[in-house]
């Protein structure tokens, strides 16, 4: 098992993430992980009481996971998420623009390579979940 | 033109920084090829049959003599001494080794230029009009919309793992000269009631296996909802997008299973949770970049005759050269389609000739159409002659533009590991068996494309004529199709029937130029005739 990386201050959440299908039937979880496939939205009703969303990634080249972070925190979200599964290095910078704060990657992740795509651009051209000030707002302030 | 800012420069430099760092890793084993083609894809690195392929964005396809001349050299010092212009308004280099890549974007990136997703499942480079800022039939000029979607789009941290590529066009006239509506998302400037200027989107065109004309789905954005109305169409495309066929994975598929009507309603309903997010730059940012796009300072006293004395000349004028807004001025088409030769390819010394003669002729502007031919928007008539003369000596003044050898043709099975069938070599053929230019006059305007295989590089699907090479039984096999248009009179053209060999297809193309001379009407260009007369007369020409 590889370590999860965290990038928030807050304590680790214990519960394990049950899946959107037991989220939907029960629940009081407060836990909950969903596939490339499933729609975030189904979740924007119980975002108050979640303090973990996983979402997966079989396959670092299906990008709908980043999508679904964005919805997710363009709604509010301000509870640990958390990417999982086929997470590399190299696109963990932009996993982090989409709102992403946690990875449990399958493969280890290099530290010092993680540190260096995060700090590796100065700037960024669009406004996006992380909330980084977008090239063109320093243009016009 | 525009030009970066210290933002801008920051940008390109850090990528190179970041693309040499992950070609080390990949040398050094660390980076599976797995792993690693999607990182040198999103830099425009292809592994082609021979050796790698680099492709250079040429955002909007305009460029400055000194970009210009920086290709020349990169044709010199990293490739066989020449490049080849792409459909895209980009430029290829064909034989390019990965160890060397890193230092070739650092000197793109020196004169403001990159390979930053020119490939990949991501957003591609912005293509728009070749005469845009030049010519009399547009609103406005379309390029700093372009601008603004280059910026945004460059590396989008949602849409860069995209089902599939995605490209954009943005025009600003009601006569397309960049096949707008065959794109993922196509644009165009339009004034709503009240006079502002705004976008109408066209989305779900595109070409390959399964050629689709896009659907309008919106009138009109406003400038200010520019960046929030692509994001919508982009978020419903990458989540629901299929991602289980990559032949299936173009939005035009998505648009097209769930019908217009649906995949608007699902953009409009993203739209209205995303257009509060400020995810739109200020009106001032559109400003700023229109700045970079007025026009140079014409001679507003420019004469506006010519001497057309000279009989070569007259013909290059007449074929070549457009009316240009300004009195006294001329937009020249350089064209890249000698008799025999490859289509779009140029030498290193015809790149930087065409970049000094930009500076001297047209207020160092350049532009690449997606016919890969080379334009300079802004050259006084008065000086011409004297260009002509310069382009003449250099192999670069066939009087050819939109005649049937100026065709497109998909670099093929000579370099591509997808292609079927040769493509370069037909062009090559088919530019030699019409090669006497008063037969190409009388044949008028004939849009002659070639694609090696069904991908449809080549966009033979929007040829007036078009072939598709196929591979049948282990040999190159060529179907002929007619009727296809890449302008405001999009259309998809239609397979003829049975396949021919290579001589078999020219001789075909013969059959049905021959026939619309026999049955023309006043004006008609071999489209219009093809249109009013319909398929089945051409078929029995070809077939008896």
């Amino acid at each position: 098992m590889v370590e999860a990386i965290r990038l928030r201050d807050d304590d680790v959440h214990e519960e394990p993430a049950v899946s959107l299908d037991s989220f939907l039937d029960q629940s009081n979880a407060t836990a909950v992980r969903i596939e490339a496939g499933e729609d975030a939205r189904q979740l924007l009703p119980f975002l108050d009481r979640l303090s973990l969303i996983e979402i997966d990634f079989t396959v670092f080249g299906d990008g709908r996971g980043y999508s679904s972070a964005q919805i997710l925190r363009e709604s509010g979200y301000t509870g640990e998420l958390r990417a999982s599964g086929d997470v590399l290095v190299d696109q963990i910078a932009y996993l982090r623009r989409c709102g992403f704060d946690a990875f449990a990657p399958d493969s280890p992740i290099n530290p010092k390579l993680m540190e260096e795509a995060f700090s590796r651009y100065d700037h960024v051209y669009q406004a996006t979940s992380d909330q980084r000030t977008p090239i063109w707002k320093l243009r016009h302030g | 033109m525009y030009q970066y800012d210290q933002y801008d420069q920051k940008m390109v430099d850090t990528r190179v920084e970041e693309f040499r760092d992950q070609v080390k890793r990949r040398l050094a084993g660390d980076l599976t090829e797995d792993q690693f083609k999607p990182l040198r894809l999103m830099n425009g690195l292809y592994l082609q049959l021979h050796a790698y392929m680099l492709r250079v964005a040429i955002p909007y396809g305009t460029l400055n003599g000194k970009q210009m001349r920086m290709l020349g050299h990169i044709a010199r010092k990293y490739d066989r001494d020449y490049g080849h212009f792409t459909t895209r308004q980009n430029i290829q280099y064909n034989w390019i080794k990965l160890e060397e890549a890193p230092d070739l974007l650092a000197e793109l990136a020196s004169v403001e230029m990159h390979a930053i997703q020119t490939s990949g499942n991501c957003i591609r480079n912005i293509s728009s009009d070749q005469f845009a800022g030049a010519t009399a039939d547009e609103i406005a000029d379309p390029r700093p919309w372009a601008e603004i979607l280059r910026q945004w789009s460059s590396f989008h941290p949602e849409f860069s793992y995209l089902p599939r590529k995605f490209k954009f066009a943005v025009i600003a006239s009601d006569t397309d000269r960049a096949a707008m509506r065959l794109h993922d998302i196509g644009i165009q400037l339009v004034h709503n009631d009240a006079g502002e200027l705004g976008a109408k989107f066209f989305v779900g065109g595109g070409m390959g296996r399964t050629p689709m004309i896009a659907p309008e789905i919106r009138d009109f954005v406003p400038a200010d909802e520019l960046i929030s109305y692509a994001e919508a169409c982009l978020r419903v495309y990458n989540r629901y997008g299929r991602r289980d066929n990559k032949y299936k994975a173009r939005i035009k598929i998505l648009v097209h299973e769930l019908g217009k009507e649906e995949y608007t309603r699902q953009v409009e309903e993203e739209f209205a949770h995303m257009k509060d997010l400020g995810l739109n730059p200020p009106v001032e940012e559109l400003a700023r970049i229109t700045e970079f796009f007025q026009d140079p300072p014409f001679d507003l006293q420019a004469n506006d005759e010519l001497d057309l004395s000279d009989p070569d000349f007259a013909l290059w004028v007449d074929q070549n050269t457009a009316q240009h807004k300004q009195a006294g001025y001329a937009i020249a088409t350089i064209s890249l389609k000698p008799r025999g030769g490859i289509p779009g390819d140029a030498s290193s010394a015809q790149i930087d000739l065409m970049a000094d003669l930009a500076e001297q002729y047209s207020f160092d502007e350049l532009r690449v159409t997606h016919s890969q031919n080379i334009v300079l928007p802004h050259v006084r008539k008065s000086d011409l002659y004297a260009l002509w003369q310069k382009l003449d000596e250099a192999g670069l003044a066939p009087a050819n533009l939109d005649l049937i050898t100026d065709s497109i043709a998909c670099p093929g099975l000579d370099y591509c590991s997808l292609a079927n069938a040769r493509s370069i070599p037909l062009a090559q053929k088919i530019s030699e068996r019409f090669a006497d230019l008063g037969r190409q006059r009388e044949l008028g305007e004939l849009k002659l494309k070639i694609s090696g295989c069904i991908n449809a590089c080549g966009h033979h699907h929007a040829g007036h004529i078009g072939i598709l090479g196929v591979d049948r039984k282990g040999t190159e096999n060529y179907q002929l199709l007619l009727g296809g248009s890449g302008a405001e009179d999009t259309s998809l053209a239609k397979i003829t029937g049975p396949g021919f060999t290579e001589d078999g297809v020219i001789d075909a193309i013969e059959t049905v130029t021959d026939l619309y001379l026999e049955q023309r009407e006043d004006g008609e260009r071999f489209i219009d005739t093809y249109r009013r007369v319909g398929m089945e007369r051409f078929k029995e020409a070809i077939y008896g």
